[in-house]
């Protein structure tokens, strides 16, 4: 529990940095995770390939938002084409998570980043947890 | 704590040593279960019976005519004549085994929906109710045309049932939880079935909530189905019950097709047996059924009035004593009145994922989610919340140890 609720995602959770919204995104992506109701909303901003303003909105337990908060951070200045490989092992890594934890909180930390490649790879089906 | 008609402590001690599992260590906490509303854990006795049966006489049943096989199949039929004599049903024909609530309640959908509702016809359900006893209506709707009305709940989360007779109007069927899962709430199932009958509608009971924590008589509620489960009253997994009134089931066309559900199969058509055993294709989930039997004598031999009266005062405790924590709202009912002891609440600012995660580091099992009631949290505008369920093995120092970790979790999350 502990290793879990660490200061870097209590203090993201607690102050988001990017929450809100794009005033017409070029890319707009919505997911959630029915088994507790975690909603996270990505807008992007995207020029000449280059993500250049991203936003998230939503709600959810401490660790789908310090996610989201942490992974809209990180890929601001990325280009698209490396946002798309940006991989679950790197996700969490940045927000501290271990690999084997608890699958369901590992499904949390993971939502906005399937919401991510979603937006990304414009596509209608979400990808599933081992596919990213 | 009342010696007379509830536990007392020294009863729980001895009873809680029936269930090896309560004896162990979780993050370095004694394990303090409490989820019972989700799954019961199960004595000792239940465990070995289903070790029994298959050390002893595992055979299929009503096929064999060799000794292993007529022994199951008695042990089996036995457990069906517990069941029934349990919830007061009057032949043991009307218990029909499925495997949980669920199957059940798809199963009258399936047969008595299918055959019975036409285009127009309402069925009243509530916004209380668990995915069980709403996704198979729907399903039904869509099929026949049926249209689905819903009774709303007071600010307490009682069922608002001052328009009962207006909005009963067509109803064909009722089906309505005994006990919320979610709030605790118990209905007044009897009052309910009267005046559904009196518009000649059919009443369905689910059951899961309320048959492992309070003596529940189907003759006394004068119902028409009700649907339960096995393991959330100490026994296992995949075995649950539908009881139907006879002469309903009898009209009814069978459920799944295979074996045991017939009399004489053809190529081209064939006809069905009698109930129960026209719903229940296929082999059986035998030991599981013999398990239930043993638990329902588990049961009755504690006795489900004191069962109740024990976790009504587990309930009116945690109640009590979860006011303590500051930003912490109960939904349901505030007193023990027409209340079983499921306790959701929210702690604000804190999700419910993020609670039951600290508590998890405390020892302390509870669940977090919308329950399988998502139309109950949209009606309170929420997204989950945090769940502590009692049951007969549970003491109040359990109740103190969430206080303190619901403490925790506030120091943390600030």
């Amino acid at each position: 529990m502990d290793d879990l609720y660490r200061e870097l995602i209590l203090e993201h959770y607690r102050h988001p940095r990017r929450r809100g919204r794009i005033d017409h995104p070029d890319i707009s992506a919505e997911e959630h995770n029915p088994l507790c109701g975690d909603r996270v909303r990505i807008d992007l901003r995207i020029e000449n390939g280059i993500i250049t303003d991203a936003r998230f909105d939503g709600r959810g337990c401490a660790i789908s938002q310090a996610s989201a908060s942490m992974l809209t951070e990180e890929i601001v200045g990325m280009p698209v084409e490396q946002a798309k490989q940006f991989s679950k092992e790197q996700l969490l890594a940045l927000i501290g998570i271990p690999l084997n934890h608890n699958p369901v909180r590992i499904k949390c930390a993971l939502l906005p980043l399937k919401t991510l490649k979603v937006g990304l790879y414009g596509v209608g089906r979400a990808p599933d947890d081992d596919e990213m | 704590m009342t010696a007379n008609a509830s536990l007392t402590l020294f009863d729980i001690v001895t009873l809680r040593r029936e269930f090896p599992i309560l004896n162990q260590v979780v993050n370095g906490k004694t394990l303090a279960f409490l989820d019972s509303a989700a799954s019961s854990q199960k004595p000792r006795r239940v465990i070995d019976c289903l070790e029994d049966y298959y050390r002893r006489y595992n055979a299929n049943v009503h096929r064999g005519i060799y000794r292993l096989s007529e022994e199951a199949t008695f042990a089996f039929e036995r457990a069906r004549g517990k069941v029934a004599r349990f919830i007061n049903a009057r032949s043991q024909r009307e218990i029909v085994f499925v495997r949980n609530t669920t199957e059940a309640i798809n199963l009258v959908a399936r047969s008595w929906g299918d055959a019975n509702l036409r285009e127009g016809d309402r069925i009243l359900l509530s916004i209380m109710e668990h995915h069980s006893n709403l996704v198979p209506w729907q399903m039904l709707a869509q099929r026949t045309g049926a249209k689905l009305e819903f009774l709303s709940i007071d600010g307490e989360g009682r069922l608002a049932l001052d328009n009962l007779d207006a909005q009963l109007e067509g109803v064909r069927l009722v089906a309505i939880t005994q006990q919320s899962n979610v709030l605790g709430t118990i209905n007044p199932v009897a009052e309910i079935a009267r005046r559904a009958h009196a518009v000649g509608a059919l009443v369905l009971v689910d059951g899961a909530q309320s048959v492992p924590h309070m003596p529940v008589d189907v003759q006394a509620l004068d119902i028409d189905f009700l649907a339960f489960s096995g393991h959330k009253m100490c026994g296992p997994t995949g075995i649950g019950v539908l009881w139907g009134r006879r002469a309903i089931l009898e009209q009814m066309p069978p459920f799944l097709g295979g074996g045991s559900m017939i009399k004489v199969v053809g190529l081209h058509e064939s006809t069905y047996a009698d109930v129960p055993a026209r719903f229940e294709a296929g082999t059986p989930a035998i030991a599981e059924a013999i398990a239930l039997g043993e638990a329902v004598d588990f049961l009755q031999e504690i006795g489900m009035d004191r069962i109740y009266a024990h976790e009504r005062e587990l309930l009116g405790y945690a109640l009590e004593r979860l006011t303590e924590i500051e930003g912490l709202r109960v939904y349901g009912p505030r007193t023990t009145e027409m209340r079983g002891s499921a306790v959701s609440f929210t702690l604000e600012g804190v999700h419910p994922h993020d609670v039951a995660a600290v508590l998890d580091g405390e020892g302390i099992a509870v669940r977090a989610g919308h329950h399988c009631a998502q139309p109950l949290h949209a009606h309170y505008d929420i997204p989950a919340t945090t769940r502590a369920s009692f049951y007969l093995y549970n003491i109040p120092e359990e109740i103190d140890r969430l206080v303190a970790a619901l403490r925790k979790v506030r120091t943390l999350f600030g």
